[in-house]
């Protein structure tokens, strides 16, 4: 395992930040801490880097005990939220800063050193910029630059807090792409601290979904997205609607095709997609009509208002292709017929 | 295009902040003859004074031996006391930027205190505290140390009322800048100094110098708590400002402006100083803001 902790805990007063969290990271993945905000992620990133300490617990980098080290002997690179890049260094002596601070035994030449930071510039693609100040970039461009001087002294694990938070939107898609490409030449096991989901299933090939302190579930991006553990990560993770058997949807699912004799739980959740919309035909039951949709690229999200027997009104979400929706020539007020694919089933 | 927007952009500020004139004249006006009134012209009556008997009287009483004397002392003060506050400063800023601790408020508020207290009362404190009759007074003259009316009063009086002024420029430029900077540095390898030195210093360089400068001038212009725990011992224990009043009261006015002058010239400086300071502090921002249009 390249990156262990075991039983940490951290309170702050009397809140609590991590109850007793267990990970496991193999060598080489990109794992991305995934959760709401106050979820306990950053501390956990800060308490693997050795900027903040546990309560309890122990963290090993690469097998060696690390919870009493202090940060600087961690052998890690950190990359901060808003960069914390050296406002009075250039970008060259930002990215040289790490290597030039080494005790002189085993510090490089500076000629070597030099030959390095360019290399490294080289590889974020800013090596143009080597002369400017962190003032004169922009987001993305200063994002790069805290990798690139996170990487110059070869960390054996890569953290990154939040590293997109404070992109805009085009800046962080590229970005993204780009970080996961550039794993994959380095291989450097990397942790990153998000609560976009979006943004963990698209780039982490490992995702970690927290909540109130605790570990919620550990698998691959299409894993949790198709096996939720539980009905935080199923809310969490994606779209989805939620049927309560309490509630007098038992009847209902059951003419929607959703055998709830097989139940495993009472709250059925249903992912937008796993939703078949028909047109009503005429003659039968139904008691849902089309509300509106909107376009998201090539798919159609379509808002569907469920009038139960008791007069509860409840809006349900499906999504299709374009041309499927279009196909269909549905129109607003129409009445319709669902029928659910599949459901995951929550106590 | 540009001058167009230029001009409106004025014109509408002018609509907003237009005063009618005799109200602009008499502003002012009115700042600029107070500021002659009573900095201006004392400030020339010093000069006229000190040279009211001509050149050599004044070189004289400058280069008379209590006054010589004088300004050592007071330039002893200034280059122990100078470090001891800065030093106290950049702790006392570390610590309540970095740092969260029961009390810290109530330090914050005790770094004011010789700014609101009379300067008199410092004096008073460390004579009730070391002098004949003070608590370890008798200690201290049992062990033939001397520290009321000799010079290690005068330096403690100088830092009780010089404490306050590297602190109060860094506290509040530490915490706006934050911590991140330097976890960044402790991140890539550096040790705590070299944290200190290659990131925390560079970035509160600016406001530290115009600490320094402010503690430096109040160091050797302090009068007050120097005065009641100097003694006023001739070529001892005076200082350049208690030097002039001392003059002064024996009618020596040559010699008592002569030193005023010193001290006047030193406010100058002090203030070019600072005028530099800022200059070279725009500057630096100017430049990196041109290089990013």
């Amino acid at each position: 395992m390249s990156i262990s902790v075991n039983h940490i805990s951290k309170h702050f007063g009397a809140f609590t930040a991590l109850d007793n969290i267990s990970l496991d990271i193999p060598e080489g993945e990109l794992v991305a801490l995934l959760g709401p905000s106050g979820c306990g992620k950053t501390t956990l990133l800060r308490i693997i880097a050795g900027l903040e300490q546990a309560d309890q617990g122990d963290v090993f980098l690469k097998g060696d005990k690390v919870t009493d080290k202090p940060v600087k002997s961690r052998q890690i690179g950190f990359v901060f939220q808003h960069y914390a890049l050296f406002r009075h260094m250039t970008v060259f002596d930002n990215v040289a800063f790490g290597l030039k601070v080494k005790p002189r035994r085993e510090r490089l030449s500076n000629e070597v050193i030099a030959k390095k930071v360019h290399a490294l510039l080289e590889l974020v693609q800013l090596d143009w910029l080597h002369d400017r100040y962190p003032d004169q970039l922009s987001g993305g461009q200063r994002q790069r630059i805290a990798l690139a001087r996170a990487l110059a002294v070869e960390p054996s694990v890569l953290l990154l807090d939040e590293p997109f938070g404070a992109l805009d939107a085009s800046v962080r898609k590229d970005l993204r792409q780009w970080l996961r490409n550039l794993h994959h030449d380095l291989n450097v096991t990397s942790i990153f601290v998000t609560h976009d989901q979006e943004e963990a299933m698209e780039v982490a090939s490992q995702v970690v979904v927290l909540n109130h302190g605790r570990i919620e579930q550990q698998g691959a991006p299409g894993d949790i997205y198709d096996h939720p553990a539980n009905a935080f990560v199923s809310r969490f993770i994606g779209q989805t609607n939620v049927f309560d058997l309490d509630e007098h949807d038992a009847d209902w699912l059951q003419t929607a095709g959703l055998s709830t004799a097989q139940q495993k739980g009472k709250i059925a959740h249903v992912r937008p997609h796993d939703i078949v919309i028909e047109k009503s035909t005429a003659g039968t039951d139904t008691f849902v009509t089309l509300k509106d949709w909107q376009h998201l690229g090539s798919l159609i999200r379509i808002e569907l208002v469920k009038s139960g027997a008791n007069g509860q009104v409840a809006s349900v979400y499906a999504e299709m292709p374009n041309d499927q929706f279009r196909r269909l020539q549905l129109n607003r007020g129409d009445k319709v017929e669902l029928r659910i694919r599949h459901a995951h089933w929550f106590h | 295009m540009n001058t167009v927007s230029a001009t409106s952009f004025l014109a509408s500020k002018k609509l907003t902040l237009s005063d009618p004139d005799w109200v602009r004249y008499a502003l002012i006006g009115l700042s600029l003859s107070i500021i002659g009134l009573f900095l201006i012209l004392p400030l020339l009556t010093v000069l006229i004074e000190a040279f009211a008997k001509g050149w050599t009287a004044y070189s004289a009483s400058l280069t008379h031996p209590d006054a010589l004397a004088a300004m050592r002392l007071t330039l002893l003060v200034a280059v122990v006391t100078v470090p001891l506050t800065t030093m106290f400063g950049v702790s006392a800023a570390w610590a309540i930027a970095r740092f969260d601790f029961r009390g810290k408020s109530l330090l914050i508020t005790l770094i004011d205190l010789p700014f609101s207290v009379s300067p008199v009362i410092a004096g008073l404190v460390y004579v009730l505290i070391f002098g004949a009759q003070g608590w370890l007074g008798p200690w201290f003259s049992a062990h033939d140390i001397k520290i009321i009316f000799a010079v290690p009063g005068i330096i403690l009086a100088t830092l009780f009322v010089t404490f306050p002024f590297v602190a109060r420029e860094l506290i509040p430029l530490m915490q706006e800048i934050g911590h991140e900077e330097e976890e960044a540095a402790l991140s890539l390898g550096a040790s705590g100094w070299q944290t200190f030195f290659k990131v925390t210093m560079p970035n509160v360089k600016w406001g530290l110098l115009n600490g320094v400068l402010l503690c430096n001038a109040r160091a050797m212009g302090e009068f007050g708590a120097v005065s009641v725990v100097s003694g006023h011992i001739r070529g001892l224990t005076n200082t350049l400002p208690l030097h002039v009043e001392v003059s002064y009261n024996e009618y020596d006015f040559v010699g008592s402006f002569a030193g005023a002058s010193v001290l006047a010239a030193l406010a100058v400086v002090t203030l070019v100083f600072k005028t530099v300071l800022e200059w070279k502090q725009n500057q630096e921002l100017k430049a990196t803001r041109q290089a990013v249009e």
